[in-house]
């Protein structure tokens, strides 16, 4: 099964908040959404789930019933101890019994999460919650797993369990689509999805978006022309694009050199002529 | 040779039985960007405060530009935290204006891409804008040092960049600089690194340093599901980077009689671990003792 939106566009008043958008999240494989705030990294996921409905474009997702969904903000009740927020969860989906049982401590000891199951959910670390409320979504079973910057502000330890859960979910057969503002998590995905500002700069594999990236990065001290160019540490590398006669290193760029350099150059069309 | 901006000698802070910073050791010079990683929990906010002066040393000395950490030093300090202290009701001209009278200094006229949301509320501007405010606003006084914590969480990739720039601006004019990040690709934007875990400082230097001898290993198979579940099962720290498999500190022989019981055909090869690799070593670590 391969679900996602086709030629997505939602507008807010007249903000485009998304514009032609096409993702694809075929079963069994990890698509990650990658951008910064107002991208429109949400906007795509509560597209896909049907909280918000496209002005234009077509969205392929299974019912309510076969979706997980994790929120950017909320994720568990406070006042609830994880066990009791799994079990209300598990409810919800008609999980009970001997089923729920099993089910909850598969879930717990694969978060982590097995020794503080009477814990409240408001005295967890915020990589803890994160794994909670990761855990929830999954009580169904999802064949569609929809998650909202799962690993942003958690530590690199719990980001780690956290991708590592995702994998698992993937794994199993779920189709996972992902958002996340770390570029180097994007890296590790089977595919990825670059937006800025509502539209996307770039998609594919790491491998087919460095393929069709036709610029030359350069690396040195200072820029040539420093409108097309970001700092690298102690160094600074600058875009030149295909036919122009790059000064400096030629180097190979990675994910973020990417980024910015697209990013540049779109901003520049955008602006009206 | 001048002292430094910020040091700390043997500095352990306990809470009750709660060991939260444990005999650390550190310094930030003039005109260098210094990292400071580690997970929740490992003392980096505790360490910052003592820093600062906001919190007392259990034991230990900490040294603020080059003495105790008291209001007047404080005052030739920037910091910008997390929640990046705004007022989000005033405009960023306001909040720009109301930081400056607070040190004593002439404000500066919003510039470069803030000058056209100069009259915006702060609550109204991107999150990225936000942040650029909050450098602004901790710039103002020409601090001798800056303290940023998570700088450019949220942010999108030409946003951090341009942050970055400013950082190293700060840096160049002599500014000393101390950034916590959870952002790993962000470790080779400093200088120098500090690696905490379990409250104490545990690696320091580059980032080859903070790796140590720290080895992973590559997990190469057409079939990376069944791979990545059967390490999976076996209690590996296992995580997928692309369509390859990465097990932390792990050794190749164990993992392929994992992989051969399982009947899964891969090609294994040692390679350096990541920072984050590292990170969740020292982690698991902690939990068994």
């Amino acid at each position: 099964m391969t679900y996602g939106v086709r030629g997505a566009t939602v507008r807010f008043g007249d903000r485009l908040a998304l514009d032609d958008v096409t993702v694809e999240v075929p079963s069994g494989s990890v698509v990650a959404v990658v951008g910064g705030d107002g991208a429109g990294k949400s906007t795509l996921l509560r597209a896909l789930v049907g909280e918000v409905v496209l002005d234009d474009g077509d969205v392929s997702a299974p019912g309510a019933e076969a979706i997980g969904y994790l929120t950017a903000s909320a994720g568990s009740w406070a006042a609830l101890t994880v066990q009791q927020n799994i079990d209300f969860v598990a409810g919800v989906y008609g999980v009970t019994g001997a089923a729920l049982e099993a089910r909850r401590s598969e879930l717990l000891g694969r978060a982590g999460l097995a020794d503080v199951s009477d814990r409240l959910s408001s005295q967890l670390s915020g990589g803890m919650r994160r794994k909670l409320g990761f855990s929830m979504v999954m009580v169904h079973r999802p064949e569609l797993l929809v998650l909202d910057e799962p690993s942003t502000g958690v530590d690199p330890v719990s980001r780690i369990d956290l991708w590592r859960l995702v994998t698992q979910a993937a794994a199993s057969g779920a189709a996972v689509l992902m958002s996340t503002t770390y570029l180097d998590e994007a890296e590790r995905a089977a595919s990825l999805v670059v937006l800025d500002r509502g539209r996307v700069l770039a998609q594919g594999s790491w491998d087919d978006v460095r393929a069709s990236f036709t610029g030359t990065v350069t690396s040195g001290q200072g820029a040539v022309r420093p409108e097309w160019s970001w700092r690298r540490g102690r160094v600074v590398h600058e875009y030149w694009a295909e036919g122009e006669q790059p000064t400096g290193d030629v180097i190979a760029p990675d994910l973020e050199d990417v980024v910015i350099a697209l990013s540049l150059v779109r901003r520049r069309e955008a602006v009206p002529s | 040779m001048s002292a430094p901006l910020l040091r700390a000698v043997a500095v352990t802070k306990r809470f009750g039985d709660f060991v939260a910073v444990d005999g650390v050791t550190m310094d930030v010079e003039a005109g260098e960007v210094v990292g400071l990683l580690g997970a929740n929990g490992a003392g980096k906010t505790t360490l910052i405060r003592m820093l600062l002066g906001l919190l007392a040393p259990s034991e230990g000395v900490t040294e603020l530009l080059g003495g105790e950490p008291d209001r007047e030093r404080r005052s030739r300090m920037g910091y910008v935290p997390q929640g990046l202290g705004l007022y989000r009701d005033l405009t960023v001209r306001e909040n720009l204006s109301f930081t400056a009278q607070s040190y004593g200094v002439a404000a500066r006229e919003p510039g470069g891409a803030l000058a056209a949301s100069a009259d915006v509320l702060v609550r109204d501007v991107p999150l990225g804008l936000q942040r650029q405010v909050a450098f602004v606003a901790a710039l103002e006084h020409r601090p001798e040092v800056l303290v940023l914590d998570e700088p450019t969480s949220g942010v999108d990739a030409v946003a951090r960049a341009s942050l970055w720039d400013t950082i190293r601006e700060q840096a160049t004019s002599g500014t000393g600089v101390l950034v916590t990040t959870h952002y790993m690709q962000e470790a080779e934007q400093c200088d120098r690194l500090l690696l905490m875990s379990g409250g104490a400082l545990v690696a320091q230097g580059s980032e080859a340093d903070i790796v140590g001898g720290t080895t992973s290993v590559a997990v190469r198979t057409d079939d990376w599901a069944r791979a990545f579940e059967v390490l999976d099962a076996a209690g590996e720290p296992v995580m997928l980077s692309g369509r390859a498999i990465r097990v932390a500190d792990a050794d190749p022989a164990r993992l392929r009689s994992v992989l051969d019981a399982a009947g899964v055909t891969a090609e294994l090869e040692p390679v350096p671990a990541t920072i984050e690799e590292r990170m969740m070593v020292l982690a698991r670590g902690a939990e068994q003792v």
